[in-house]
C-alpha cells in the first residue's frame, strides 16, 4: 500500500509544493527546516501537551450520541472538538504556531480567518503569550460573523479588513500574505488551515492530528477496537478533516468522508465544491484543486458558512480525493442548516455552521448498521446564532 | 537573439523598464500604450496579465488588474493585442504574471502564443526555481524567451548564484521588502544592498525595481544597476491622465528628467 505523507518538496502526489514569490523565500525556508525538528524536541512537546491539556482542555471527549445512533440506525460517535478553549479545533494548530514563533524569535503574529474561529484562537494564544496580533478578515465576513470581530477586538487583536476580491477568506489570505511579504523578518504567519505554501499543509496536520491520536485510544476504550469504520468532517481548506483522518490516512479499513459546501447547489453558480468544481492550479502558494476560469482566474466561492467559503482546498485533501482515499459529499446551505437544527435537538449540541455540514452527510451516505461512525465536531454554534433564528423565523 | 539580449548588449546603463497592465484603463489601450511606450524610447516594457489574485502586488496595481478583468481582457486577446502591435513596434516585450494563469492556459500553448506575438521574455514571480528547472526550463530556453527571476535583499548571496544561473537576459533586483508601490525615496540601507549586489560580478545584468517612481529613484538605480523598472507610478499616470501618449510622454520625460 503506497504511504500518505508529504514529499521532501512538500508534495502529496501531485499537490502541494511552494508556488511562493521570492520575497517570502527566506520565511518559508526557515520554518521548513526548523518545524520538524523543533516539533521534535522534548521541551516543545512538554509545553505544547501541557498548554493543550491544562489550558485548552484535552483531550475532548468521544461522545456515543445515543439518539442520533438510533435515528440513523448506526453506531454515531462525535470527536467534540467544540469543547476546546475558544470554541473549535483552530486552537489545536494556533497553540503549536505560537511556540514556533516564539522559537524561532518573532515578535508580530499575524493570520487569516473566515468564519472568526481561527482569527479568535490566534487572537487567543498572542494574548497569553503577550505579543501583538493583527487578524485579516474579508468585509463581507467581518458582517456576517460580529460575535467573532468582537472577540477578537476584546483579545487585544487588531482585525484589519480585507477590502479586495470578494473580501472573504480567500482576499483575507491574500491580505495577509502581503503583509508578510511587507514585514519579512520579525513576523510569523499563523495560517489556519491545511493550506498555503510547504510546509504549512503539513504542519498544520500534524498540529491538528491530536484529533485522531486521542480517537485511537478513545474508541478502543469505547468500542474494544482502535478505528471506526468511517470518519466523517467538514472541509474548506481542510484543517479538522486532516486531524481526524491523519492517523488512519494509510488505514484502509477507515473509509474517510469530506463533507464540502455546496452553497445554493453545485451547478448553481454560487457554491463552494471545490472538487468537483475545482481543477488544477495555484492558489496561496499551493498547487491543488482550485475553483478558476478558462483564463485561470480564481472564481469567487460561495457557501452560507464563511469557514467553508474558501476556492481552494489543502493538497493532501486534493490528493486524498483524487486518488479515491477520500469519498467528497456535498451539502447545501439549506441542508446544513437543517442539520444543525436537528442536531440542537436531538443531543443538546448546537454546532457550527461550517460542522453543520458534516451531520447533513449523515443522510447521503451509504453505511451498514453495526458500522462505527465518527463525526468531526469542529466547532460550537454560537457565533452562527444569527443565520439560525433566521432559519427559525422563516419556519 | 532575441530583443532582451540585444539591448543588453548595445546598452548597459540607463535602461528604463515601465510595466503597465494590460487591459487598463480600457480594454484597447494595451497597443496604444505599448506605441507611445516605445515611441517616448522606452528600452523595454512588461506587459502585466491582469491577475485576480496578485499576491506580491500592492493597491494600484492590484485594482488595475481588476479593472482589466472587468474590462474583459483574457489571454487570447491579450496575445491578439501583441500580435498587432508587433507590426509596428520592435522594442523588446516581457510578459509578467501569475504561474496560475500560464499553468491554466497549458505552458506548451503559452510558450507557442508567446513566440507567435513575438514576446522575448517572461517573469512569473511565484514560480519556484525548483520548479523551474525540473519542469520548464528547457522549454523557456528551447523557445529562446528569456526569463528573468527576482532577488530581495534577504536573498542569501549563494540562491543569487542559483538566481544567475536560471535567470537569462536579467535579474530582477526588488529594492526593498515590499509589494510592489508600497514605498518611496532609497534608503542607506538598500544602497548597501544595491552596492553587495553589483560587486558580485553576475553574469546577468539587473534592474532595480519596487519603489521607483520618478528620476531622483530611478537616477539611484542607474548608478546600481543596468536600469530601473518602473510600475505603479505610471499605471497612477494613467489613471490620472486623459490621454495615453500625452500621459506617457510627460511620464517618460519626468522619469528621465
Amino acid at each position: 500500500m503506497k504511504t500518505i505523507a508529504v514529499d521532501k518538496h512538500g508534495y502529496y502526489g501531485d499537490f502541494g509544493g511552494a508556488y511562493i514569490p521570492e520575497m517570502l523565500y527566506p520565511n518559508v525556508k526557515e520554518l521548513r527546516q526548523t518545524y520538524l525538528s523543533m516539533m521534535q524536541e522534548e521541551k516543545f512537546q512538554q509545553d505544547f501537551q501541557r498548554l493543550l491539556r491544562d489550558y485548552v482542555g484535552r483531550p475532548t471527549p468521544l461522545y456515543l450520541a445515543k439518539r442520533l445512533s438510533e435515528h440513523y440506525g448506526v453506531t454515531i460517535y462525535l470527536k467534540r472538538e467544540d469543547l476546546n478553549h475558544t470554541g473549535a479545533h483552530k486552537i489545536n494548530n494556533t497553540i503549536g504556531q505560537i511556540l514556533l514563533a516564539q522559537r524561532l524569535g518573532k515578535k508580530r503574529i499575524i493570520a487569516e480567518t473566515g468564519a472568526g474561529q481561527h482569527g479568535v484562537a490566534t487572537a487567543t494564544v498572542c494574548a497569553l503569550m503577550g505579543v501583538q496580533c493583527i487578524v485579516y478578515m474579508g468585509e463581507v465576513d467581518i458582517a456576517r460573523q460580529a460575535p467573532n470581530v468582537a472577540r477578537m477586538r476584546m483579545l487585544g487583536a487588531e482585525v484589519r479588513p480585507a477590502l479586495s476580491g470578494s473580501r472573504t477568506l480567500k482576499d483575507a489570505t491574500n491580505e495577509a500574505i502581503r503583509d508578510w511579504i511587507n514585514n519579512p523578518t520579525d513576523t510569523h504567519y499563523i495560517i489556519g488551515s491545511v493550506v498555503g505554501p510547504h510546509p504549512y499543509p503539513d504542519m498544520v496536520a500534524r498540529f491538528q492530528s491530536v484529533i485522531s491520536e486521542e480517537m485511537r485510544y478513545q474508541l478502543e476504550e469505547h468500542t474494544g477496537r482502535d478505528y471506526p469504520d468511517a470518519i466523517i468532517a467538514c472541509v474548506g481548506g481542510g484543517s479538522n478533516a486532516a486531524g481526524a483522518f491523519y492517523h488512519y490516512l494509510n488505514d484502509e479499513r477507515v473509509r474517510l468522508v469530506a463533507v464540502e459546501a455546496a452553497g445554493l447547489g453545485i451547478n448553481s453558480g454560487e457554491s463552494a465544491a471545490t472538487s468537483v468544481l475545482g481543477t488544477e492550479g495555484v492558489i496561496h502558494g499551493s498547487r491543488t484543486l482550485l475553483m478558476q476560469t478558462d483564463d485561470g482566474q480564481i472564481i469567487e466561492p460561495y457557501s452560507i458558512s464563511a469557514g467553508l467559503d474558501y476556492p481552494g482546498i489543502g493538497p493532501m485533501h486534493a490528493h486524498l480525493i483524487k486518488s479515491g482515499r477520500a469519498e467528497a459529499i456535498h451539502v447545501t446551505d439549506e441542508e446544513a442548516l437543517q442539520a444543525a437544527l436537528d442536531l440542537s435537538r436531538t443531543e443538546g449540541i448546537i454546532p457550527a455552521l461550517e460542522t453543520a455540514h458534516a451531520f447533513s452527510a449523515l443522510d447521503k451516505m451509504k453505511y451498514k448498521a453495526d458500522d462505527v461512525l465518527v463525526v468531526c465536531l469542529s466547532g460550537r454554534g454560537d457565533k452562527d446564532l444569527e443565520a439560525y433564528m433566521k432559519y427559525l423565523d422563516r419556519g | 537573439m532575441n530583443r532582451i539580449k540585444q539591448l543588453f548588449k548595445n546598452k548597459q546603463e540607463h535602461i528604463l523598464n515601465i510595466y503597465f497592465t494590460a487591459g487598463y484603463p480600457h480594454k484597447e489601450d494595451t497597443v496604444a500604450i505599448i506605441k507611445s511606450l516605445s515611441d517616448a524610447g522606452v528600452d523595454l516594457i512588461e506587459v502585466g496579465m491582469p491577475y485576480s489574485d496578485p499576491l506580491a502586488d500592492g493597491p494600484t496595481i492590484q485594482e488595475s488588474g481588476t479593472q482589466a478583468l472587468r474590462n474583459g481582457l483574457t489571454l487570447p486577446l491579450l496575445f491578439e493585442q501583441l500580435r498587432e502591435v508587433r507590426k509596428s513596434v520592435d522594442v523588446p516585450l516581457v510578459l509578467m504574471g501569475y504561474f496560475n494563469q500560464v499553468l491554466q492556459y497549458g505552458f506548451d500553448r503559452f510558450l507557442e502564443d508567446c513566440l507567435k506575438a513575438e514576446v522575448d521574455g517572461l517573469i512569473l514571480p511565484d514560480l519556484p526555481l525548483y520548479e523551474y528547472e525540473e519542469h520548464y526550463r528547457q522549454k523557456v530556453e528551447a523557445a529562446g524567451l528569456s526569463m528573468s527571476f527576482l532577488i530581495t535583499p534577504q536573498t542569501t548571496d549563494d540562491r543569487i548564484k542559483i538566481v544567475d544561473e536560471l535567470s537569462d537576459g536579467f535579474i530582477y533586483m526588488v529594492s526593498s521588502a515590499a509589494i510592489t508601490g508600497a514605498k518611496s525615496g532609497i534608503s542607506d540601507q538598500q544602497i548597501t544592498y544595491f552596492e553587495r549586489i553589483a560587486a558580485m560580478d553576475l553574469r546577468n545584468p539587473r534592474l532595480i525595481g519596487f519603489g521607483i517612481s520618478d528620476h531622483a529613484t530611478y537616477a539611484t538605480a542607474c548608478k546600481y544597476a543596468a536600469g530601473a523598472i518602473i510600475g505603479s507610478a505610471y499605471i497612477k499616470a494613467l489613471t490620472a491622465g486623459d490621454e495615453v501618449k500625452t500621459t506617457t510622454d510627460q511620464f517618460v520625460a519626468m522619469v528621465r528628467g
